[in-house]
């Protein structure tokens, strides 16, 4: 068996998580101050989309971006020398681009929840707005953060579409877990398919786990609170 | 002159539009739930931002539409104890005091221990805010202002969150507790009794209006309008025709009065306070109002009845008074009508 699929869709999760993760909180944090309403409802939108369009139609936008004939794309091979598509980075960016409404949402609603007094408290008492939200706002909403954060790395490991055009199928490069099942199928290997499928399953049930601790510690403290 | 306030700052049910001053006091901003009073308080602190006006706290300007300063509430060093006491759920008991205290390490130690001490905390520095009672929360909220060293603090409705029977004694360690504390406080509150027992001048609020500023004794012996009487927990109230400089008819009870005062121009209401009312037969003569349908109520220390001097009266008229003097004097039986003491007899503007 070959193991590339699983050390590639490993590391792809594991660099995008932590892109999506910061950058996910940081859009979150942005969001949830907008003044206007309007201009925050498409925000919103937009930041969603990627989750309600289907992967391949990203991934189609992804290629329109990034093609070396694009505007962005040819910036970046002609100052940097870089080339995102048919390259590793390709499954880094469309996972990101997939995974990011799940962690954006799940942080905004996390942010929402948070007593606005305890911001307001944390101002009046002189606290720098940096401080507040590392000491004060992630501390609150922690709970509901890594409960998103986990919910999209699940979908970053998981991502098929948007990798396929992007990134293409090239074994050892860009051939992620989902992408090697789908190939073992397509030749008729079902044993091979087989094999890949485990490692998913083992893989997706073990972040479940993870989630379920979190959130299920979530509601252990809330107990408590609720009982003093 | 150490606070000046006048604020402006359209809301969705009404206008904002506050004036007023404080001066090395505790004051008192009275008001129904709803009518802006914790608006106003979020205004001074720079969490919410008026639309137009000034504030000036100690000679620093905090905020002036027109020459376009809007400070920071960091810079504003206004303290705020809020309802809810928003004490920080992951900080321990010291950690949340120290988090407006920015010192070197070792005095921030000291100044923490020392604020234990004197709020009575000592032993619980490393609980949790779920771990204590409500009245341990309010002083480490109370705790967690003062050791920010604010220039005035602001404190919004206190004892909301407290049972009732806490209450009383917690107003007496309150007001020992900001006894030290030489700035101006703010007390918000729609209690009539945290205002009378705390503040010595009060504004109050009706539908983000000032309705009254005066002294908090003045406000419950003349409270001079009909907002003010009712907040002052006034509950015989009767629309007026004036007949005379010291005649009026009750239109609501149905009766001619006699006042003390001379009527001023422009008073279109009369008060009287429910444990004013003496019970009378009916050879009383003037000031004499019958007593229909009664109704008796007994609260905890108190017999109340409610009545009506006229048939059709809409609102009832309230009568309070000891038991004691309700078994001994009145031997539990309703009287044919009560006298309205002239000189009880409050004159209300309508606004």
């Amino acid at each position: 068996m070959d193991w590339s699929p699983l050390y590639i869709s490993i590391k792809t999760a594991a660099v995008s998580i932590i892109i999506t993760f910061f950058l996910g909180i940081y859009l979150a944090r942005w969001a949830s101050r907008l003044k206007s309403g309007k201009i925050r409802l498409v925000v919103d939108g937009v930041l969603t989309l990627p989750l309600v369009l289907p992967p391949t139609v990203v991934g189609f936008f992804l290629l329109f971006t990034f093609g070396v004939k694009r505007p962005v794309g040819q910036f970046l091979v002609e100052t940097m020398g870089v080339k995102i598509v048919f390259t590793w980075w390709a499954t880094v960016i469309a996972a990101v681009v997939i995974s990011l409404p799940l962690m954006y949402r799940s942080a905004r609603g996390a942010f929402d929840q948070v007593d606005q007094n305890l911001l307001y408290a944390g101002r009046t008492l002189g606290m720098s707005e940096r401080r507040i939200f590392w000491r004060v706002l992630m501390p609150a909403a922690l709970p509901g953060v890594a409960a998103g954060g986990i919910l999209a790395f699940a979908r970053g490991l998981g991502e098929f579409g948007a990798t396929a055009m992007l990134a293409g199928n090239i074994a050892g490069k860009t051939m992620t877990l989902p992408l090697a099942v789908y190939s073992k199928v397509a030749a008729g290997d079902m044993d091979g398919a087989y094999q890949y499928v485990g490692v998913i399953l083992l893989l997706s049930f073990g972040t479940i786990l993870l989630m379920n601790y979190f959130t299920l510690r979530e509601g252990r403290t809330g107990k408590r609170r609720r009982a003093k | 002159m150490s606070l000046q306030v006048n604020l402006q700052k359209s809301l969705r049910d009404f206008t904002l539009n506050v004036a007023f001053e404080a001066d090395r006091d505790v004051m008192g901003i009275l008001g129904a739930s709803g009518c802006g009073k914790s608006m106003t308080l979020k205004c001074i602190a720079g969490i919410e931002t008026p639309d137009t006006g000034r504030i000036v706290l100690n000679g620093r300007v905090l905020f002036d539409s027109k020459e376009k300063i809007n400070l920071s509430p960091q810079k504003r060093r206004v303290g705020y104890l809020f309802q809810n006491y928003a004490l920080f759920p992951n900080m321990t008991v010291r950690q949340n005091i120290g988090a407006g205290l920015f010192l070197p390490r070792e005095d921030k130690q000291s100044r923490l221990s020392e604020l234990l001490r004197l709020f009575q905390l000592e032993g619980l520095g490393d609980r949790y805010p779920r771990e204590l009672s409500g009245g341990q929360q309010q002083r480490v909220a109370l705790a967690r202002s003062l050791a920010a060293e604010p220039e005035m603090l602001m404190l919004d409705e206190p004892f909301s969150a407290l049972d009732e029977y806490l209450k009383e004694n917690l107003q007496n360690e309150f007001i020992r507790l900001l006894e030290s504390y030489e700035g101006d406080i703010l007390l918000v509150t729609h209690s009539r009794d945290e205002i009378y027992c705390l503040c010595r001048e009060a504004v109050v609020l009706q539908e983000g209006q000032v309705a009254i500023h005066a002294p908090v004794k003045e406000l419950f012996r003349a409270p001079g309008n009909l907002a003010a009487a009712r907040l002052s927990g006034c509950k015989n109230l009767s629309a007026i025709k004036k007949l005379g400089d010291r005649t009026l008819r009750a239109l609501e009870w149905g009766v001619v009065l006699e006042t003390e005062e001379e009527i001023p121009e422009g008073i279109g209401y009369v008060g009287i306070r429910a444990h004013d009312l003496v019970p009378a037969g009916a050879g009383t003569g003037k000031n004499w109002i019958p007593c229909h349908n009664p109704r008796l109520q007994e609260a905890l220390f108190e017999q109340v009845m409610l009545f009506t001097a006229r048939e059709g009266q809409r609102e009832a008229l309230w009568w309070k008074g000891s038991k004691e003097y309700w078994q001994d004097e009145m031997k539990e039986q309703v009287p044919e009508g009560f006298y309205l003491p002239p000189e009880c007899l409050m004159l209300l503007r309508e606004s």
